[in-house]
């Protein structure tokens, strides 16, 4: 075990060097640089003026040895200067992770509370009315383009239908909130996210919920679970106790791998309903060129992206005795 | 023969039947065919899909329309101007906006284009992309996946590496580059589009790629490889002829749950206005119109049915891919 995962740590840094190239490489090529970008405007600039802007920027230099001076910096886990917010990297993540770290981990939360109870509704009555519906729902979820949802659900709730919820933003512009937390000001938070929430919950129940009836189907099949209710075993003891324990091996696996979309998935909707996060920064950093910030952004999720790989291999190892790592 | 006997049990009374007459034959496909139209909710989307096959391609040569022919009006007797009419034009003001009628059915965009032709050409672009798309992406995923599911060892490892590094790049942020990328190097937006599709399949390859190789890999331990094995035929009439069909309805499945998401994805692209650009249409750039809230309160006829035609073609691709995995499935039987 121990070796397994000295070596699958190893291969992941090969990976992570390969991602980086890649990143670096396709970030480089891009037409305009920041330089362009942010001076386009301004007729004063002269070439010699943008030369030396890059000089400081560093974009002077060719791919490969910008390449190597990222890489010797980011091994002293320094990101460099984000060049639109003019802060370190880790600083601007640091500021902006909370808030797309805590609308995806809340709509983690009530996609398991939603996805489990109802996967095992769908299984116990497998084609039965209540499994078809649910089935529906299921693929209704995957199949809702998030840009087109955001939309109906701004134009109902929002000020030009009912005009119950704010649809952009996280605070309300004209109130002043001082700046710790307060009640007034947790609550205004709260309902700016609850149209986000909604999409991010709905778009992405379907999988979950899926994979919850698939793998409880397969355990109620099993013959231990035939056994228990030959013995006489109360339903309700068989459901929860038998088989929906051994459900939770793949669940647990799926946390797992659920770990790099608490911190990316939401690059879209961040920017439709206008929440500062990582995702909605992201893509203005890629629209601006800004290379220090995208490389420490899709680094962080390439990441997160492998260490969710690593974790649930192992958590399956963990949960399962049956799985032996080699 | 059998099915006569199936359907007809006394058609023949007086021969005695035997145990083989009395048994219904059919062959695999006809198996998968008879589990899949059981599917109430596969055989909808079917019907969807072909509803919308023909809407698309078949649809535009009824429209009286082009995509990006604009319509204007005689601002005094309210006529309709066609864009070709040069002469009328100079005193003319856009039909834009106007409200569904017998003319345009669904009204017309801001930009003053028929909505409903619009939504024909459109989903020509959707349906395109998810197709194309999905040929790349099995086309690689399959060689590669094969590749390393049979070989293993050193081959497999570097192959599986790779398919690790493209899951773990970040897909809208990758394609906003590739985008601003294609736009400098003056490709033309209807191209534009060929080489989004054609870097797309070889972004999603991957997924493709490691679920064949997990495949291969169970496969290549059952006896009846081992006795191909043992026959000493070539190498690739092992893979080709042997395990690639094995694997077949996993791929099936795969690549029709994959034509769903990828339709999503060209649509969400397009939103962003990295995929199809203006004047050619797409389902995803004809929602961008809701980023007006002028449009997004009063013209719901402008925005709404191309998200809903979106909805409708990724669900009933979902419900067909789901319908042939249950349909390939024989412990599903019921």
């Amino acid at each position: 075990m121990k070796q397994y995962i000295i070596r699958r740590v190893l291969i992941s840094l090969v990976v992570l060097l390969g991602v980086s190239i890649m990143l670096y490489t396709l970030v480089r090529s891009m037409p305009s640089d920041y330089v362009d970008l942010s001076t386009s405007a301004n007729v004063k600039m002269t070439d010699e003026m943008r030369a030396h802007l890059r000089e400081i920027y560093g974009l002077d230099k060719g791919i490969v040895e910008g390449y190597i001076d990222w890489l010797t910096s980011a091994l002293r886990l320094d990101l460099g200067q984000s060049l639109i917010f003019n802060a370190p990297v880790t600083d601007v993540i640091g500021r902006y992770a909370g808030v797309t770290f805590t609308v995806a981990a809340i709509a983690l939360v009530l996609q398991l509370l939603i996805a489990i109870p109802l996967g095992i509704l769908a299984a116990r009555k497998q084609y039965s009315a209540t499994d078809y519906i649910i089935t529906g729902l299921v693929f209704l979820g995957l199949s809702l383009p998030t840009f087109f949802f955001a939309a109906v659900l701004k134009r109902i709730f929002g000020y030009y239908g009912l005009d119950l919820l704010p649809i952009s933003g996280m605070l309300t512009a004209r109130v002043t909130y001082p700046d710790h937390m307060t009640w007034a000001k947790f609550l205004d938070y709260a309902q700016h996210l609850i149209l986000p929430i909604t999409v991010f919950v709905i778009t992405g129940l379907g999988s979950m919920l899926r994979y919850t009836r698939t793998n409880m189907l397969e355990v109620l099949n099993a013959d231990y679970i035939r056994t228990a209710r030959a013995k006489g075993v109360p339903e309700h003891r068989v459901i929860y106790s038998h088989a929906f324990r051994n459900t939770l091996i793949p669940i647990v696996t799926l946390l797992g791998a659920s770990l790099p979309g608490l911190f990316s998935g939401a690059a879209i909707s961040e920017s439709l309903f206008a929440i500062e996060g990582l995702g909605n920064i992201g893509l203005k950093a890629a629209n601006m060129g800004d290379v220090p910030y995208l490389m420490g952004y899709n680094m962080l999720l390439a990441f997160l992206t492998i260490v969710g790989y690593l974790l649930s291999d192992i958590l399956y190892a963990v949960v399962d005795p049956r799985v032996r790592l080699s | 023969m059998s099915e006569e006997i199936k359907n007809n049990p006394s058609a023949q009374p007086d021969k005695m039947e035997t145990l083989e007459e009395n048994q219904l034959f059919m062959t695999p496909g006809q198996i998968v065919a008879r589990q899949f139209f059981r599917n109430k909710l596969a055989v909808f989307g079917l019907v969807v899909l072909i509803f919308m096959a023909l809407f698309c391609f078949v649809g535009p040569l009824f429209s009286p329309y082009g995509e990006t022919e604009i319509f204007y009006l005689n601002p005094e007797t309210g006529e309709e101007i066609y864009m070709s009419d040069s002469s009328a034009i100079a005193s003319a003001i856009l039909n834009a906006k106007a409200k569904p009628s017998l003319a345009h059915p669904l009204g017309t965009n801001e930009s003053g284009h028929d909505v409903l032709t619009r939504l024909m050409y459109g989903g020509r672009i959707s349906l395109m992309v998810g197709f194309v798309v999905v040929i790349v992406e099995m086309l690689l995923g399959v060689t590669m996946g094969g590749i390393a599911g049979y070989y293993g060892g050193k081959v497999d490892m570097v192959i599986m590496r790779l398919v690790e590094m493209f899951v773990s790049i970040p897909f809208i942020p990758l394609m906003l580059i590739i985008s601003s990328l294609l736009i400098s190097l003056k490709v033309s937006p209807q191209d534009k589009i060929y080489y989004t599709m054609f870097i797309m399949g070889i972004i999603y390859w991957a997924g493709v790629a490691r679920m064949v190789r997990g495949q291969i890999l169970s496969l290549r331990e059952m006896e009846y490889m081992q006795a191909a094995e043992a026959t000493g035929i070539r190498t690739s009439r092992k893979i080709f002829r042997h395990l690639v069909p094995n694997v077949m309805p996993v791929i099936i499945v795969m690549a029709t749950m994959d034509l769903g998401g990828v339709i999503l994805m060209e649509s969400t692209m397009s939103f962003l206005g990295i995929g199809v650009g203006m004047p050619y249409a797409s389902w995803g750039n004809m929602v961008q119109s809701v980023n007006d809230n002028v449009i997004m309160r009063n013209f719901m006829n402008i925005w709404v049915p191309p998200g809903l035609c979106i909805l409708l073609v990724v669900l009933a691709f979902n419900f067909v891919g789901d319908g042939l995995r249950d349909a390939f499935d024989p412990k599903m039987k019921r």
